[in-house]
C-alpha cells in the first residue's frame, strides 16, 4: 500500500510543480532578460548571468515612456472614478426602485459587455472626431465606459440586492435624504465590492489596446500597452528586446502585486461578474 | 449612466451598421453616400452575359479570416477548458502551499495581453528564443523553429500564448463551481469505497458542468473577437488573420472605412447569433441536469 500512495503523492506534486513552472517561468524570464545587457541578451541563460539596470535606466531617461506611464495612470484612474460613481447611483436605482422593464434593462446593459469592440469602432471613431477628442486621453476615458460600466453596474447591483432593506428603511424613518442614505449607509457597506470592481476596471483600462491604438496618434499621448507594442530599434532588424522586457516588467509589476494582494477579492468579483451572466 | 452607455455603445453600433451601407472613407466620413448592399455583395455586369460578384460575401480573405477565428476559438477554448479543469481540480485539493500555488497561477492572468504577447514573442524568437533552446535540449525538435513567422506554426504560437494567458481565468471559474459541491457527498463516496475516477465522472463532472459551460461561453465570446495577441505576435500573417484584424485593417490601414464597417457588422451579427444559440443550448443543458 505504501508504494502506490507515495507514487501518487509524487505524481501530484510533480503536476503542481509543472503548473507553477509554466505560470511563473515566462515572467521570470522577462525579468531575467531585462537585467541583461549587450551581448548577454543573445545567449540563452536560465539563471541570472549579469545584473545591470541599463535597460531600465534607458527606458526611464527616455522621457516619453515616463509620460506614457502617466497617461495610463491618468486614464485608468479617471475611468475608475467615473464608472464607479455612475455605477453606484445606477445600482441603487436597479436594486431599490421598482420600475417597469427593470429586468430587461439590466439584461440589455449586460449584453453590452458582450459587444465585440470592433463592432463599435467605426461609429465610435466618428463620435470621437465630432467631439474633437481624437488624440486626446479623454477619448479613451470616454470609450472605456463601454466595458467598465456594464460590469460595474452589474456587480454592484447584485451586491446591493443582498444588503438588507431594513437599514435603509430605518434611515428613511429617521428622515434621512436619499443622498445621506447613499453616503452614510451604502458607501460604508459597499466599499469592499467597490474596491474589487474598481480594481478590475482599473486593470481593464490599463491593459486595453484596440481603442488606444486607434484613437491616439502621437507618441507622447499613447498609453503603455500601445507604447510597448511599438517600441522599435534603430533599424528594422534590430529589436531592442532588453528595453522591451524592461518596459514590460515596469508595466506589469504593479499589476502583479495588486492582484496578489487583493487575490481573494478579485476572485470573488470575477466569479460574481461571470457566473451571473 | 444610461445616457453614457447609449453614447458609447448604442449610437456607435448603429453608425457602424449605417457606414456599412455607404461609401464612407476615413477622411470623408461626413460625406458618406448610401450605396445599399454594395459592400456586402454586388454583381457587376460586364455585358454579353458576363459579370462578376464583388463584396465581402465573396471575399476570399474575409472567409479565410472567419475560418481562422472559428478555428482559433474552438481550439483555444477546448485546451483552456481541459487545462483549466486540471488546475481547478488541483487547487481544490488540500495540500501544503496551496495558497502559494494559487497566487502563482494567477500571474499569467495579471500580465497585460500585450506584454504577454511580447514576452512570448521573445521566448519564441527563432534565433535567440529560449523555447527553441529548451525543445532542442529535450530533443523534441532538431533545429530552431520560426514560431511566429512561419505559416505552419503561427496559429500554434498564438494558441500557446492565449492558452497560457487565459487558463487561470478558466480555472478560477471552474474552481468556484467545484467549491459549491458539498463535501459530504465525497465523504459518503469515500466510505462506500468508490474509486476516485468513478466519483469524478458520477459526482464532480455533472455537478460542475453548469459552471464549466458558463466559463466556456465567456471564453468563446472573448476568443471570437480576439485582436491584440494576434496583432502583436503575428502581424500581417494570412494564417492567423481573424475577423477583428481583418475589419481593423480595412477601416484604418487600407482606407476602406465602409468595407471595414461591413466586416464589423458581420462579426457583430455572427457573435450575436452564436451568443443566442449558446445561451439557448446551455439553458437546455442546465435544465436537464436539474
Amino acid at each position: 500500500m505504501a508504494v502506490p500512495y507515495l507514487l501518487k503523492r509524487t505524481a501530484f506534486y510533480a503536476l503542481v510543480a509543472v503548473i507553477v513552472f509554466q505560470a511563473v517561468f515566462p515572467f521570470y524570464y522577462a525579468i531575467l532578460t531585462s537585467l541583461e545587457s549587450g551581448q548577454a541578451i543573445f545567449e540563452v541563460n536560465y539563471l541570472p548571468y549579469s545584473l545591470s539596470l541599463d535597460n531600465y535606466w534607458r527606458m526611464i531617461s527616455d522621457g516619453v515612456f515616463g509620460k506614457q506611464i502617466l497617461n495610463s495612470v491618468f486614464v485608468a484612474t479617471v475611468v475608475v472614478i467615473i464608472s464607479l460613481s455612475l455605477a453606484v447611483t445606477a445600482a441603487y436605482a436597479f436594486s431599490r426602485i421598482r420600475f417597469r422593464g427593470r429586468g430587461l434593462l439590466l439584461l440589455t446593459i449586460l449584453s453590452v459587455s458582450m459587444f465585440p469592440q470592433i463592432a463599435v469602432l467605426s461609429g465610435l471613431f466618428e463620435v470621437i472626431r465630432t467631439l474633437g477628442l481624437f488624440n486626446s486621453l479623454w477619448s479613451l476615458v470616454f470609450s472605456y465606459m463601454i466595458f467598465t460600466l456594464p460590469f460595474t453596474v452589474w456587480v454592484l447591483t447584485t451586491f446591493m440586492r443582498k444588503l438588507p432593506v431594513e437599514i435603509e428603511e430605518a434611515a428613511v424613518m429617521d428622515g434621512a435624504s436619499p443622498v445621506t442614505i447613499i453616503r452614510r449607509i451604502f458607501l460604508p457597506l459597499m466599499w469592499p465590492a467597490m474596491v474589487t470592481t474598481g480594481l478590475l476596471a482599473f486593470i481593464h483600462a490599463w491593459n486595453e489596446f484596440l481603442f488606444a491604438l486607434t484613437f491616439l496618434s502621437t507618441d507622447s499621448q499613447r498609453t503603455v500597452p500601445v507604447a510597448i507594442a511599438m517600441i522599435s530599434g534603430v533599424s528594422e532588424f534590430e529589436i531592442p528586446w532588453g528595453n522591451i522586457m524592461a518596459a514590460s516588467v515596469i508595466v506589469t509589476l504593479p499589476l502583479v502585486i495588486l492582484v496578489l494582494v487583493f487575490q481573494r477579492k478579485i476572485v470573488s468579483g470575477l466569479t460574481a461578474g461571470a457566473v451571473k451572466g | 449612466m444610461l445616457a453614457v452607455l447609449a453614447a458609447v455603445a448604442a449610437y456607435p453600433l448603429i453608425r457602424t451598421f449605417y457606414f456599412s451601407f455607404t461609401d464612407a472613407s476615413i477622411d470623408l466620413i461626413d460625406e458618406a453616400q448610401w450605396v445599399g448592399f454594395r459592400n456586402y455583395l454586388e454583381y457587376v455586369d460586364y455585358g454579353e452575359g458576363e459579370g462578376e460578384y464583388f463584396g465581402l460575401l465573396v471575399d476570399e480573405r474575409w472567409w479565410r479570416a472567419v475560418w481562422n477565428t472559428l478555428r482559433f476559438t474552438f481550439l483555444s477554448v477546448t485546451f483552456e477548458t481541459a487545462f483549466g479543469l486540471v488546475v481547478a481540480l488541483v487547487l481544490n485539493t488540500n495540500f501544503r502551499g496551496r495558497a502559494l500555488v494559487r497566487a502563482a497561477v494567477l500571474i499569467p492572468w495579471a500580465i497585460p495581453t500585450i506584454v504577454s504577447a511580447k514576452m512570448w514573442a521573445w521566448m519564441m524568437h527563432d534565433q535567440f528564443g529560449i523555447l527553441n533552446d529548451m525543445l532542442m535540449r529535450l530533443h523534441v525538435i532538431a533545429e530552431p523553429v520560426a514560431w511566429t513567422a512561419s505559416d505552419q506554426t503561427a496559429m500554434l504560437a498564438v494558441l500557446i500564448v492565449d492558452v497560457w494567458k487565459t487558463t487561470p481565468f478558466m480555472a478560477l471559474l471552474i474552481l468556484a463551481g467545484l467549491q459549491m459541491i458539498p463535501a459530504d457527498i465525497y465523504e459518503a463516496a469515500k466510505l462506500d469505497g468508490i474509486s476516485p475516477v468513478r466519483v469524478f465522472w458520477r459526482v464532480t463532472w455533472p455537478l460542475v458542468l453548469p459552471a464549466v459551460l458558463v466559463a466556456v461561453v465567456f471564453r468563446a465570446l472573448d476568443a471570437l473577437r480576439v485582436f491584440d495577441i494576434i496583432y502583436v505576435l503575428t502581424p500581417n500573417n494570412d494564417a492567423t488573420r481573424t475577423m477583428s484584424i481583418f475589419a481593423r485593417e480595412n477601416l484604418f490601414d487600407f482606407d476602406q472605412f465602409a468595407y471595414g464597417s461591413a466586416a464589423s457588422t458581420l462579426l457583430f451579427l455572427i457573435i450575436a447569433m452564436l451568443t443566442i444559440s449558446f445561451i439557448w443550448a446551455t439553458r437546455m443543458n442546465v435544465e436537464r441536469e436539474e
